[in-house]
């Protein structure tokens, strides 16, 4: 995409901090830049949309559906679980999506994907790419029937989750991917075990391996550059693929506009969420944690997490969650302690 | 070509010489014959350039259904009963999104208690959502009403329902002519969605719209429909033109004109019903039918054209509404409403869960509705005695159980009292 007298104008240099989260543009190569960084960037998701500031669910979004759009060579057609991404970015007669767009149901839009491929299909346009996207209780609760058919028809769709770990939407109740302890509307941090119930909740993206599907993978807006290799290397298989995308919400979590993606930096780099990916059943990647933090780090800054902070249980509650990112860093070797050869 | 075939193979015939593009499968009976022949035409390639999907869910197939329709394919699917409540909320959204999605409703009873066989429970419950449903007689008609109904959604850009009685006609092996596909062709032309993906243009679809403008979108809906009453009567013509055949329409009836009695029903419960008021003319009563084909739209002008004049109307009808009685009964009464001279109209609710229609009792329900007519909703051949027995038993014993299983102790064990409580 990069024209003659942009590339000149972009200057070729290699710095140590390649492979942070904090690299830029600039240093890197230039097939690694981001799509972004592109002045023919296709700005899928355009300006104007209603999310919060600060909201990492619209930010993961453009990031992946410009990726998506330019591995598609322009041909991409999205379906859009109910949601706060449908709510913010179609005020109509207002829409931030220049590409073609369709919102249906909250719990089928890995269905309705499946539908326009097979459309694309018999229609003899295979080169028109579908993905279907949809905030965590679309995917991982009431889209999950849709969303393991589609997996298991291996149907040529990439779907894409965006995990702000709550019901934004209607105002922040409780999915199954909501963490344990954290308060939301509808686990409220009262009575003796405030927040979310620990031994609750469940991986989807670990299910969606189980599927065998061609490619899953988990990514997060701390690491766009990661995020677009994803989605690329997504786009660049058929059949049926998942991607799952940690993204901080402001509002829900009760943590600042600016910590987006600090939060989201760090709750890779406690263990909290794992980033791997997998082909074929098969993990075959995993990002490693380069600066471990205790899980304190990453919970200190949402109120959702505030009240673990005040009572001796509270304490109790942080190591037990640090256990858990103790036991991600371990099944998936995301820390390279010593005498740990890879 | 005429065929002695089963009624869902027949319907499967003629959906396949619609040429649909993406069909969605999911069992369930008894619909799933339909299903099941298409996925072996595409198999042999009987059915060309169609894509037929597995799905997981009912709620699946109507929605994978929904994405081949907004991209622009011709799309197919059938369910019933159990199947129809689970997709609901697809239903109604095909609908809001003007997809002309076509749909065979293999009509079946709703539980609990979970019964398979027919009634008209299934198509009732989903008759607001903005879809047309067109009800056939017979399993030729069904074939005729496939091929009229992908011409009217398409047309119209509203999704439709074929209603076909469940077992009556769907596993009923009976001779239909099935169309060649030359003909279908001329007849129905192909798919040109008036919105639909593409990249080349990119729209969004499925906007969450406000108070601002949600009544008119609605209203638009209706008025669609209205559009509708014409253009079935019109395409039922053309139909005729084409193939020959009186097949759909609005409504239509048979020995109404000197009638002091009209029945009014839908579905294949018609056949027997005409072949009691054969033998009643022959008893010198002059009673007449009125078959509805279209539930929805639901052509009040026609109905109330032809129903007017006679002093009785009698609507038979295979669902309730609980707590309210016959729903067709109380469309029928909206078709009289403010009319002069309108007659009394009768609500029988008949055939639920697929008990038998008999013509003894229908000649019973008759003669009734001439000498003793009644107020209400009268149920065709209801066992009073059991409904008394648990009745009084209920009123004694506080943990009475399950209603439905007490019900068929007694039947089977003719005892006063459920056997275990
Ligand atoms: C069948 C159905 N149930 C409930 C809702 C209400 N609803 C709309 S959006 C939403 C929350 C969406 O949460 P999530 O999928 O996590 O996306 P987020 O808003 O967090 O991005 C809910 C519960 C609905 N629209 N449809
Ligand atoms: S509530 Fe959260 S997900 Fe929704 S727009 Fe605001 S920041 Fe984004
Ligand atoms: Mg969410």
């Amino acid at each position: 995409m990069t024209n003659g007298t942009t590339s000149a104008a972009i200057q070729k240099l290699h710095f140590y901090q390649k492979g942070t989260f904090t690299v830029g543009n600039r240093l890197v190569s230039e097939a690694d830049r981001s799509v972004q960084a592109s002045i023919d960037r296709s700005n899928a998701l355009t300006c104007g949309h209603r999310a919060c500031q600060g909201c990492g669910e619209a930010l993961g979004a453009r990031y992946a559906l410009d990726a998506a759009l330019r591995a598609a060579g322009g041909n991409l057609i999205a379906v859009n679980a109910t949601g706060c991404l449908e709510v913010f970015t179609t005020p109509y007669p207002e829409t931030s999506w220049q590409i073609p767009w369709i919102h249906s149901l909250f719990g089928n839009a890995a269905a309705v994907a499946t539908g326009v491929a097979a459309a694309m299909r018999v229609k003899g346009r295979p080169e028109i790419r579908v993905v279907a996207q949809g905030g965590d209780g679309g995917t991982t609760d009431i889209g999950f029937g849709c969303l393991s058919g589609m997996f298991e028809r291996n149907d040529d769709v990439l779907y894409i989750c965006y995990d702000n770990e709550a019901y934004m939407n209607t105002g922040v109740q409780r999915s199954s991917a909501t963490p344990p302890a954290a308060r939301t509307a509808t686990t409220p941090a009262v009575g003796p075990q405030p927040g979310n119930v620990f031994g609750t909740g469940k991986s989807v993206p670990k299910i969606a391996v189980a599927h065998g599907i061609p490619f899953v993978a988990t990514a997060t807006v701390a690491d766009l550059h990661d995020l677009e290799r994803k989605v690329v290397k997504a786009m660049g298989i058929h059949g049926a693929r998942y991607l799952h995308i940690h993204v901080p919400c402001p509002l829900g979590w009760g943590s600042a506009s600016q910590d987006t993606i600090r939060l989201a930096q760090l709750a890779v780099e406690c263990g909290m969420f794992p980033v791997f990916e997998a082909e074929h059943g098969v993990v075959t990647g995993r990002r490693k944690i380069r600066r471990r933090v205790p899980v304190e780090d990453y919970l200190k800054p949402q109120r959702r997490f505030a009240h673990l902070f005040t009572t001796e249980e509270g304490r109790k509650c942080i190591s037990q969650l640090q256990a858990m990112a103790d036991r991600n860093i371990a099944e998936y070797r995301l820390f390279d302690w010593e005498g740990d050869v890879e | 070509m005429l065929k002695q075939i089963e009624g869902s193979h027949a319907m499967a015939e003629g959906i396949a010489l619609c040429r649909p593009e993406v069909i969605c499968a999911y069992p369930i009976t008894p619909q799933t014959h339909i299903v099941e022949r298409l996925g072996e035409m595409v198999r042999t390639g009987e059915l060309k350039n169609c894509e037929f999907i597995n799905v997981e869910s009912e709620f699946t197939a109507l929605s994978v259904a929904i994405g081949a329709s907004a991209a622009g394919a011709r799309a197919y699917t059938a369910t019933a009963s159990q199947g129809l409540l689970f997709m609901a909320e697809a239903v109604y959204n095909a609908a809001g999104l003007g997809l002309p999605v076509v749909m065979t409703i293999g009509n079946r009873a709703i539980g609990a208690p979970i019964n398979i066989w027919n009634d008209h429970s299934d198509a009732m419950s989903m008759s607001d959502a903005g879809w047309m449903q067109l009800f056939a007689e017979t399993n030729q008609e069904a074939v005729d009403l496939h091929i009229q109904a992908f011409r009217l959604a398409e047309e119209l850009s509203m999704p439709t329902m074929v209603c076909v009685d469940g077992f009556i006609l769907t596993h009923a092996v009976e001779r239909v002519d099935v169309p060649e596909q030359a003909e279908v062709d001329d007849y129905l032309p192909a798919y040109e969605p008036v919105q639909v993906l593409d990249p080349n243009d990119p729209i969004s679809i499925g906007a969450m719209v406000g108070p601002d403008a949600f009544t008119e979108v609605r209203f638009l809906q209706h008025y669609k429909q209205t559009l509708a009453l014409r253009l079935i009567s019109e395409f039922a013509g053309e139909f005729k033109k084409q193939f020959g055949r009186d097949s759909g329409g609005l409504l239509r009836t048979y020995k109404i004109d000197d009638a002091e009695v009209l029945v009014v029903a839908m579905g294949s419960v018609n056949g027997t019903i005409k072949d009691t008021i054969d033998e009643m003319r022959a008893d010198g009563i002059r009673i007449g039918l009125v078959t509805l084909v279209a539930f929805r739209p639901f052509p009040v002008e026609a109905l109330r054209k032809v129903l007017v004049g006679p002093k009785h109307v009698v609507v038979i009808e295979k669902s309730l509404a609980v707590g309210m009685g016959g729903q067709l009964a109380l469309h029928v009464d909206l078709a009289l409403r403010n009319v002069a001279g309108a007659p009394q109209v009768h609500s029988v609710v008949a055939g639920l869960g697929g008990r038998p229609i008999t013509r003894p009792s229908l000649h019973r329900l008759f003669r009734r509705a001439l000498v003793q007519p009644w107020e209400g909703t009268h149920f065709l051949d209801l066992n009073e005695e059991v409904i008394a027995k648990e009745l009084h038993y209920v009123r004694k014993v506080r943990r009475s159980g399950p209603t439905a299983e007490n019900l068929l102790r007694r039947l089977r064990t003719g005892a006063q009292k459920p056997a275990a409580d």
